[in-house]
């Protein structure tokens, strides 16, 4: 730790509060405990207020985008799942997407329903880990995130007796999904979802009501709904403001104008109406899991005029995206008509979620800046690229 | 009254910790290297060679046509093709990898090259444990190392394994009959040549 050299509107303020204090520069991370992976925190502090925040990343820098661009366009799926590694399959999701918008491709019905059905699934252990992770950095070691696991566990062997991995699923493929759902999946499945509502409400009896809970997270890390729009914050940060905007109503994208559901808002715009965005739209999401099953019809569950090996859409550029858990992931995509994209750019919410972090900080405690950078929801894969 | 959520908290983890006395749903934990989980049938790992027969080397299906080695995201794959022929699967001849080597520290276990393999010779392998003190040599497998029986494809995949072998025999049908029953094929050319 050292004294800083600070700007001058920091000084500013440390001059203005108490003329014999000093600022202290912390830097929280790339290795610390509660900073989600390697991201760093350059925090300014004025004893236990934070007068500055500068988050710094590029420690998971893996040059993403520039090996998509020399890679072919199958070839990037399985990269995809690596940019945020808890929801491969909403990754996919999205670059099929441009893909598909590039290519003209038409994606069979039982296909989109197969993608509705992961990728909800993949909402689900995202939201549940996400609030034990909260919790975790909030001080409640252990119990709720081992509790969140639990459940997420489930999921993931549903997605292995699928796809074949827990994580990296690489499971989307232009014009449909990899392989059909095996025998006895779908049960198994309805076996999962049906005892989900069970576990979100212990969760909420364990969690919402808490006092401690509260007294952390009511009014702290306030993200106003003008600054929310003006920074593109998008996802469950931008709803827990009280802004109704879900790509699942505003685009519809694949068949979600099919399925009958809400979208919860928030009011205050602090962590924990963000918490509880989580919370209800999981709700949500098995409401839409229960339909999709029931709907599920039979058929081809890829295009079959779709070629594995050299594919290569005519020259033109689309972006597709799709609400992902953590907000909108979008992938632009530029093709010249090689098998490989000219210009492949993802555009990936947590990066850019991560960019009011500052302005929610700004005056409170530094233990506080753990409980909002939780509540942000951030996986540095994703960050950086 | 002030302190009530955490109690109704408190008496939740209370009922999951009787709870798992009771109930499995509630007690998942797996005590790994004494009790292991359920095999996972889909489940994938680093990629293998099949072969049919006894004889693992004469018996690969790969006809070294460098198609996973291009196709490989992060090109983990290397192959040499020989320089004399055998014969494939369906009879024809055809070169075999001289050399075969994956490196399964770049691998990233995307399964793609199985999906482009014409002549289902590479498949994954769901094998875990491969701990290695060398991460260069040790992790480099060679051709005798990635071989591995087609009996062995149908243990670890038993449903894909049986649809490929089905593939495999109808291939094998259509190209063998031909020879073994010879249908009198003078009468159809006279009838042509007299109209």
């Amino acid at each position: 730790m050292t004294t800083a050299t600070l700007p001058p509107s920091a000084t500013l303020i440390s001059q203005s509060a108490d003329s014999d204090t000093q600022l202290l520069e912390v830097s929280m991370g790339p290795q610390h405990p509660s900073t989600h992976g390697v991201f760093r925190m350059d925090v300014a502090l004025d004893g236990e207020h934070v007068v500055k925040l500068k988050p710094i990343f590029g420690y998971l820098h893996r040059n993403h985008e520039k090996i998509a661009e020399n890679e072919t366009y199958l070839g990037s799926m399985p990269y995809t799942d690596r940019l945020d590694y808890f929801c491969s399959i909403t990754n996919n999701w999205a670059y099929a997407l441009a893909v598909e918008k590039l290519a003209g491709v038409v994606v069979p019905e039982r296909a989109e329903y197969l993608r509705v059905i992961t990728g909800e699934l993949t909402r689900l252990q995202n939201h549940a880990s996400l609030v034990g992770f909260l919790m975790q950095d909030m001080g409640a070691s252990g119990t709720p995130l081992m509790y969140a696991f639990r459940e997420r566990e489930k999921i993931l062997d549903l997605f292995e007796a699928l796809t074949g991995a827990r994580m990296m699923c690489n499971y989307m493929r232009f014009g449909g999904c990899r392989c059909d759902l095996p025998e006895g999946w779908l049960a198994q499945a309805k076996q999962v979802v049906d005892a989900f509502p069970r576990f979100l409400d212990e969760f909420e009896r364990l969690l919402s009501g808490n006092e401690i809970i509260m007294a952390r997270t009511q009014g702290v890390g306030v993200l106003s709904k003008e600054l929310a729009i003006n920074a593109g914050v998008t996802g469950p940060m931008l709803r827990a403001c009280g802004v109704n905007y879900d790509l699942r109503k505003v685009d519809k994208y694949g068949i979600y104008d099919r399925f009958n559901f809400r979208v919860p808002l928030g009011e205050h715009g602090d962590v924990y109406d963000r918490y509880m965005i989580r919370l209800l739209e999981m709700r949500e999401s098995v409401g839409i899991l229960r339909q999709a099953m029931r709907d599920l019809p039979e058929g081809p569950f890829t295009d079959p005029k779709t070629k594995v090996r050299n594919f290569r859409p005519k020259p033109g550029e689309a972006y597709g995206r799709i609400e992902a858990p953590k907000g909108e992931l979008g992938f632009y995509l530029i093709s010249d008509g090689t098998p490989n994209p000219y210009r492949y750019r993802v555009r990936p919410p947590s990066l850019i979620n991560l960019t009011v972090l500052e302005d929610m900080c700004l005056g409170q405690n530094i233990a506080d800046v753990v409980i909002i950078l939780g509540s942000v929801d951030i996986v540095m894969g994703e960050v950086d690229r | 009254m002030l302190g009530e959520g955490i109690l109704k908290g408190l008496a939740e983890t209370a009922r999951n910790f009787f709870g798992s006395y009771v109930s499995k749903d509630r007690l998942t934990t797996i005590q790994f290297p004494e009790e292991r989980a359920p095999r996972i049938e889909a489940s994938r790992n680093f990629p293998f060679l099949v072969y049919d027969g006894t004889d693992p080397m004469a018996g690969l299906r790969c006809v070294s046509c460098l198609i996973c080695e291009k196709e490989c995201p992060p090109k983990c794959i290397f192959i040499e093709k020989s320089t004399d022929k055998k014969p494939d699967a369906v009879g024809k001849p055809q070169f075999y990898p001289s050399k075969f080597n994956i490196d399964v520290s770049v691998c990233m276990s995307c399964q793609i090259c199985v999906e482009v393999c014409p002549f289902d010779a590479i498949k994954m392998d769901n094998a875990f444990e491969l701990s290695a003190t060398d991460r260069f040599d040790a992790l480099l497998f060679n051709k005798q190392q990635l071989a591995k029986p087609n009996e062995y494809y149908h243990e670890i995949h038993p449903t894909e394994a049986a649809e490929v072998d089905a593939a495999l025999a109808a291939a094998r049908a259509k190209v063998a009959p031909k020879p073994p029953p010879p249908p009198p094929p003078a009468p159809p050319t006279t009838e042509a040549a007299a109209q």
